[in-house]
């Protein structure tokens, strides 16, 4: 019974989506207020009606319920329960199903905590927000119903995918989805402020916390990622230029830009036009992401299972998405008029460069994920773009990025003065000096780059606390510190500490590549291997089973100059249904390294192919994804008065009227 | 111009995306479709004589030939050779060597250690041919008649399984 009603209820939501699609915009052209309301009512419904969706088929995964054709393929009764609801999104249709579900929570939070947005404003921004549903809803039904009934009913399922069994990767899905879909509701602001033909610096304070949302949940979503494929893939690896990566990668430059240059559009009223577009672009990267994923276009561990009628499909509902959006921009363009302007060295000016590199980013990870498929397409023969091509691209614009970043902060809006900030900045430099000639020295000149991005780390951290410093006259009048702390803003502790955490991420990815120590044994029980300045002890292996899976269970003992560190066991599973080997690594964090222990296949004579590492700092990667999503939090926090609270004379007046409605 | 720019990127971008969806590239399909037809054309350099090429003429000889793509940087290659010198030596069945975006002297080193299966070898230096024929890793192996149509494909590693079950009975059928 639970597939019909979900499947009913879908169908109800594609009215409701059709409803709220159109009529507000009536209700805007009319002056009627009633039926401008009713996009709130609409939201709200479609949200209901989806999550009643939702249920249903989680209902069907939770029992395991496999006359349910898609449970039937991708679940089983011997799988722990939170991998039976994270199975609901382990595959195709349920993930389409996720997708839909968090974009109509976005429209009911947008309605619901935008209660202060002008009424006109928000129906129109519902009403995108509901346009882009029906594409969804008419996508999950005409291609991708997940509630397709199997007859017979067989008596167990095929399960999941080991590699997806993983708490890690249970969250990974729903938090980059947050992000993804969180961005759609820039894109609604953005077309919503098209079609109206105004952008204000209002506009621009209401956009930033759903973008900064949207922001935060992508960074945890890629750092989750990022974190699975270091513990399960088994070598210690942690980002590969895949396409898929790429595709939530590229959101995420887009939208750490769009951050920085909504703020512009905030205080200063300028960089409208670049703003708009890239609210656009962001949200496009978010859908081209999922087309990649989808069509089969691109090959890739992420992809699902292909079929060209949803390729088809969803290219022509990009195609109308971004289509439409973009020529609305080209058409609306020329009539935001720039407001404020600024000097050659001014904090705009430090935005503005930071957009144009994080922008260029974007753009190199694009063409170099594209590239293949361009090539392809003229008949030039298959080729990959491997990581030296995205790596020497990141090298290239994120260094100045990092530099700026230190100074940036520090300049006046309007007109800045480079000399007061030269000043002010000048220890961060010599910090800087130093790490980068004690590398040098400690490496007798081997290791460059090494030494450069421990430079751009150490000038980065420096200069975060050399700008609270300032901030707070930390060195003038040190007394007042805890007073002065307290009367700056969380927004700017929060740019501080999101500042800092990339500074932590570029001291794991130097330090981690040029240090880690790696060694590849065969080893029998009771041998020794020294990894660095640790001993890994072999004490031989155990048979293990799990609920789903049967294990080999190596054991070694962690050693430093004799002292016990750690005991580690990292397995070999074989899983059932379906069958398939996964490694799960072991691993250690301390506090200058992980200690990381792979077990392989065994050699014969008793003998065990191991891998194990020292990855220095490597836990930094993590730590500072987590200072950056904290930063936005913080910065989140500050401003959640203000979420849809602007103070224009023109706001105050719908939400009194509202409501009546 | 510059507020078209996005449109137009764009609109670049859907095309490369469209061509790319209508063109029939799964290469799980590739069996039904390969099978029975003709066998893409190539005219390659020799790997072992300077000079002189190697076209899909050494198909059509009359006689059922096994094409075989192989790299030395490949693991499961080395596994199968054996299974190919037994092929060729014991069943005297010609086999066609295509060597695979390869370096040519260390596939001259990698032939010289484990010996030569191979009646001519091709070098497909960039991989073009083996997209022609639809390969998607090294090593894969066809059976063709003595006309250059393609009868069978199989993926992976000639074992001593498919030599039994496939290669010999298809090729005595070709016979």
């Amino acid at each position: 019974m639970a597939p019909e009603i979900g499947h009913f209820a879908l169908v109800m939501a594609l009215m409701l989506a059709l409803l709220g699609a159109s009529v507000p915009h009536i209700g805007i052209h009319l002056g009627n207020r009633r039926l401008m309301a009713l996009a709130d009512r609409v939201a709200v419904g479609l949200f209901l009606m989806v999550a009643i969706s939702f249920g249903c088929l989680m209902y069907s995964f939770v029992t395991s319920d496999f006359s349910v054709l898609l449970v039937a393929a991708n679940s089983h009764t011997a799988k722990p329960m939170l991998y039976k609801i994270s199975g609901v999104w382990g595959n195709h249709e349920g993930s389409l199903m996720l997708w839909i579900l968090i974009l109509t929570v976005f429209a009911a939070a947008v309605s619901l905590a935008g209660r202060k947005l002008p009424l006109h404003f928000r129906a129109r921004v519902l009403s995108v927000q509901c346009l882009l549903a029906v594409g969804f809803l008419l996508f999950i039904l005409l291609t991708s119903n997940p509630f397709l009934r199997l007859n017979p009913a067989p008596a167990e399922g095929n399960g999941l995918n080991p590699l997806l069994q993983d708490p890690g990767l249970a969250f990974h899905p729903p938090m980059l989805y947050l992000g993804y879909v969180g961005l759609s509701v820039s894109f609604s602001f953005a077309v919503a402020a098209l079609i109206d033909g105004e952008v204000t610096p209002l506009w621009a304070r209401w956009v930033r916390p759903w973008t900064l949302m949207a922001w935060i949940f992508l960074t945890g979503g890629i750092a989750l990622g990022s974190w699975w494929s270091y513990y399960e893939l088994g070598w210690g690896g942690w980002w590969f230029w895949d396409p898929v990566e790429n595709a939530s990668f590229m959101p995420w430059l887009a939208a750490a830009a769009l951050l920085h240059s909504a703020i512009v559009v905030e205080k200063r009223d300028a960089l409208k036009s670049w703003t708009i577009l890239l609210a656009i672009v962001a949200f496009s990267f978010s859908l081209l992401g999922t087309f990649l994923v989808r069509s089969g276009v691109l090959t890739s561990v992420h992809a699902f299972a292909v079929d060209p009628a949803r390729g088809i499909f969803i290219l022509i509902f990009l195609a109308i998405a971004i289509g439409s959006s973009l020529t609305l921009y080209a058409w609306r363009a020329p009539k935001l008029v720039p407001g404020g302007l600024f000097g050659m060295v001014s904090r705009e000016s430090a935005l503005v460069l930071n957009n144009i590199l994080l922008s260029c980013f974007a753009a190199v990870v694009l063409v170099g994920t594209l590239y293949p498929l361009v090539m392809e397409a003229f008949n030039a023969g298959q080729i990959s773009v491997g990581a030296p091509f995205f790596n020497y691209g990141a090298t290239v614009l994120m260094s100045p990025l990092i530099v700026a970043l230190g100074i940036g902060p520090l300049l006046a809006w309007k007109r800045g003065r480079l000399s007061r900030a030269a000043q002010i900045m000048l220890p961060a430099l010599g910090v800087a000096l130093v790490a980068a000639l004690a590398v040098l020295w400690h490496s007798s000149g081997q290791l460059i780059m090494t030494a450069v991005g421990l430079a751009l780390a150490a000038w980065l951290i420096a200069s975060v606390f050399l700008e609270v410093a300032e901030r707070t006259q930390l060195f003038k009048k040190p007394g007042r510190f805890w007073a002065r702390a307290k009367a700056i803003p969380r927004a700017s502790w929060g740019m501080s500490l999101a500042h800092a955490g990339l500074a932590v991420i570029v001291l794991g990815i130097t330090i981690s590549t040029a240090w880690t120590k790696e060694e590849l044994k065969l080893v029998s029980p009771g041998d020794t291997v020294k990894v660095g300045a640790y001993d890994f002890r072999f004490n031989g292996v155990a048979p293990v089973a799990g609920p789903n899976y049967t294990a080999v269970r190596a054991f070694f003992d962690v050693t430093k100059n004799g002292k016990k560190i750690a005991k580690l066991a990292p397995e070999d599973r074989v899983y059932a249904h379906p069958m398939m080997e996964t490694t799960e690594a072991a691993i250690r964090p301390l506090l200058t390294g992980d200690l990381y222990a792979v077990i392989g296949q065994a050699a014969g004579g008793g003998k065990w192919s191991v891998r194990l590492y020292f990855k220095p700092f490597i836990s930094g990667l993590w730590t500072g994804a987590l200072m950056m999503m904290l930063g936005g939090l913080l910065s989140l926090s500050d401003r959640r008065r203000r979420i849809g609270a602007p103070t224009g004379s023109k706001a105050k007046k719908p939400s009194t009227k509202l409501k009546e409605a | 111009m510059q507020r078209f720019l996005p449109l137009i990127v764009v609109a670049a971008l859907a095309a490369l995306f469209l061509s790319m969806l209508l063109r029939d590239r799964n290469p799980h399909e590739i069996k039904s479709v390969m099978m029975g037809k003709e066998s893409p054309a190539f005219t390659l350099p020799a790997l072992l004589e300077a000079d002189k090429q190697v076209t899909d003429d050494v198909l059509r000889t009359g006689h059922p030939v096994l094409v075989n793509f192989f790299a030395s940087w490949c693991v499961p290659c080395r596994a199968e050779h054996a299974n190919l010198m037994k092929l060729a030596k014991e069943h005297h069945i010609p086999i066609i060597g295509i060597n695979y975006k390869d370096d040519p002297a260390k596939a001259r080193a990698y032939l010289a250690e484990l010996g030569d299966p191979y009646v001519t070898i091709a070098a497909d230096l960039h991989g073009r041919t083996g997209i022609d024929w639809g390969v998607t890793g090294v090593p894969e192996t066809f059976i063709v008649d003595g006309n250059g149509k393609i009868r069978d494909r199989l993926w992976g590693p000639v074992v001593v399984d498919s030599i039994e079950k496939k290669i010999l009975p298809e090729i005595e059928a070709i016979k």
